[in-house]
């Protein structure tokens, strides 16, 4: 399990998991879980895009992911920002379809993107990934207080000086470099899981923040690594143990909170996020959906919001729709 | 009032601003200034406009004529240093932030970097709980307080950086009566020790009278400012509304009356300090 070829995929995944748990609390505290799903599914169709044209994937990730938050900051100080990042993915995601229509020769790599290839990281890969990881993370802790006073009271944190549309803005463009790097590794779908699961299940388990980020972290790391030992063992798939995982913790993150909170109101949201979670699992067992339904795939769960879970259980009857419709 | 000031300091000066949202013209020719150390009462109606006028004052709203000026201050008349207690404040349960760490923000969390608080940090924060009455819930999460819990934590971290102004925005909605009072002399107290200015909105002049230096009268879009013996008088309130309404003193408390029509008390409701309590 520890083979000079594994030790690629724990190193690559472990730094992948830090940054999530890092980022992914702010991605939950500032209400962008919905950007931090349309980044991904757009860098998606960015890497579609790059493969039509022959360049590196990398290159249609960054592009795609960075512009897409710039336009999300931009058009979120006119409208709703959920609206705003709606648009965008649908943008984004339109022409990511069109590309793929053009280019049927590369479809099983752009198909790896979707769940990564956590064990097909080279050795080259490392450095750069570790780089733009800890790039992030010295931004997160440059801005954290402004970050986190933004999230709470952003017109409070405006009347003291705090430029709201500059801190938007590198958020934004964070979480779009943090996915760009994530993508090759764990893949869209699963990038999405790490970011918001063990940041949201980390809320769950403390009431301070600093806690919650070094909390985060840890459950990220705990469900990177139970995932690559367990697929290692059983030959499935990582993405579907990180599926698994991530529900898994932050059921458990509720059910903490439900017994040891006064009012808790969320037996709804976190039945909705087990489910979501098992859902997303068991999507990603699907293996040999063939690439037509890529395409449908990335657009099922147009919008993901945490508050939201109604929407959510909606996604999720949508979801063993379209398994059950390929099975 | 009863102090007079040897030399009053201009803090803040409107000069003929108009603000328009969605086409209407919410605020029309509006002039005043704000001198440093006052307690000014912002009183009109639902709708008059409050809420706008403050958010114009923090910069947020940009008004589509007229000047807002901050004199004294070296950033080309704006200010960075001001504490607002905004009117809607909707905190998520789930986020891990305590009460105390709400006020502590208020300290610090304009600035970059990570926080490394120093012992005096944790004694005023400790301080600002205790005088708002806030020890008792200072380590619950500010998500799961009563809204009137939530507003002494936000007026705490309003006040704790001893910012040149404060912006309340209809503090006193959530409390009751008895908290109202409590809270006007404890900001009024802060305020005054400090040399904070305040300016606080709310639709009932009466918490107020105890306190207020100046009182700055919204309606029909327009203003009247000044001593609140000047302002609230049949005769100046009167052309503020344009039409007649008599100002009625009843046991202490003011009370603004339209002229007496056909179709009895309804037409009161709607008028600054007329509501029960
Ligand atoms: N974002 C907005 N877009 C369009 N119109 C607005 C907006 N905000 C306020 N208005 C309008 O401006 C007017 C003044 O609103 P404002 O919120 O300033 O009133 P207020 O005095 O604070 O009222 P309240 O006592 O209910 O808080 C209202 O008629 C309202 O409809
Ligand atoms: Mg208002």
């Amino acid at each position: 399990m520890f083979s000079a070829f594994m030790l690629n995929a724990w190193e690559i995944s472990s730094i992948v998991a830090v940054v999530s748990g890092v980022v992914g609390f702010f991605v939950v505290q500032r209400a962008n879980a919905f950007a931090a799903h349309a980044l991904p599914n757009g860098a998606f169709a960015g890497a579609a895009a790059a493969s039509y044209l022959g360049i590196s994937a990398v290159i249609g990730l960054s592009v795609f992911s960075l512009a897409g938050a710039l336009v999300i900051a931009g058009l979120s100080r006119r409208t709703r920002s959920d609206v705003a990042t709606a648009l965008v993915v649908v943008m984004m995601l339109s022409l990511g379809s069109l590309f793929l229509s053009f280019s049927s020769g590369y479809a099983q790599q752009v198909y790896s993107l979707l769940f990564g290839e956590v064990f097909g990281i080279s050795r080259s890969e490392i450095l750069p990934t570790l780089l733009i990881s800890l790039f992030c993370m010295l931004v997160v802790l440059f801005l954290y207080r402004q970050l986190l006073y933004t999230s709470v009271v952003p017109e409070a944190a405006q009347a003291k000086g705090v430029k709201l549309a500059v801190v938007d803005l590198m958020f934004l463009l964070i979480v779009a470099l943090t996915t760009t790097m994530a993508v090759p590794v764990v893949g869209t779908v699963l990038i999405f899981t790490l970011l918001i699961s063990p940041a949201a299940a980390a809320r769950s388990f403390t009431n301070k923040a600093h806690i919650a980020i070094l909390l985060s972290v840890s459950l990220a790391l705990t469900t990177v690594w139970a995932s690559i030992a367990l697929s290692y063992e059983t030959n499935y798939p990582a993405g579907f143990f990180v599926g698994a995982c991530g529900a898994l913790i932050y059921a458990s993150g509720r059910i903490y909170r439900f017994i040891h909170s006064k009012n808790s109101k969320s037996r709804e949201a976190t039945l909705a996020h087990i489910l979501w979670g098992l859902a997303e699992a068991a999507l990603t067992l699907n293996t040999d959906a063939p690439l037509g339904e890529v395409k449908d795939m990335a657009n099922i769960d147009k919008v993901v919001e945490n508050k939201l879970p109604m929407t959510e259980l909606n996604q999720v009857v949508h979801l063993v729709q379209f398994i059950s419709s390929n099975n | 009032m009863s102090n007079i000031e040897q030399n009053p300091v201009k803090l803040l000066e409107l000069e003929g601003v108009s603000i328009s949202r969605s086409g209407r013209e919410v605020l029309h020719d509006v002039t005043f200034d704000i001198y440093k150390g006052k307690f000014i009462g912002l009183i009109g109606t639902n709708g008059s406009g409050k809420t706008t006028l403050l958010r114009a004052i923090l910069g947020i709203v940009s008004p589509s004529s007229g000047h807002i000026r901050f004199p004294s201050s070296s950033k080309q008349g704006s200010s960075n240093n001001i504490g607002y207690v905004p009117q809607k404040i909707d905190f998520d349960p789930d986020m891990p932030l305590r009460a105390r760490d709400l006020v502590a923000l208020g300290l610090d969390g304009n600035r970059l970097g990570i926080s490394k608080r120093k012992k005096s940090d944790k004694l005023l924060v400790d301080s600002l709980l205790e005088q708002v009455g806030g020890t008792e819930f200072a380590n619950s999460r500010v998500g799961e307080l009563s809204g009137g819990e939530q507003q002494r934590i936000m007026i705490a971290h309003a006040l704790i950086s001893k910012p040149e102004l404060i912006l309340l925005d209809e503090p006193l909605a959530n409390l009751d009566l008895r908290s109202q009072v409590e809270i006007v002399t404890l900001v009024s107290n802060l305020a005054k020790d400090s040399n904070i200015t305040v300016l606080i909105s709310t639709h009932d002049m009466n918490p107020l009278l105890p306190v207020m230096d100046r009182i700055i009268y919204i309606a029909n879009g327009k203003v009247a400012s000044g001593e609140v013996s000047e302002v609230v008088t049949t005769e100046s309130l009167s052309s503020l509304y344009g039409h007649h309404v008599e100002v009625v003193n009843l046991k202490g408390r003011i009370l603004v009356v339209p002229e007496f029509e056909e179709g009895g008390f309804n037409f009161l409701r709607g008028i600054p300090g007329n509501e029960d309590h």
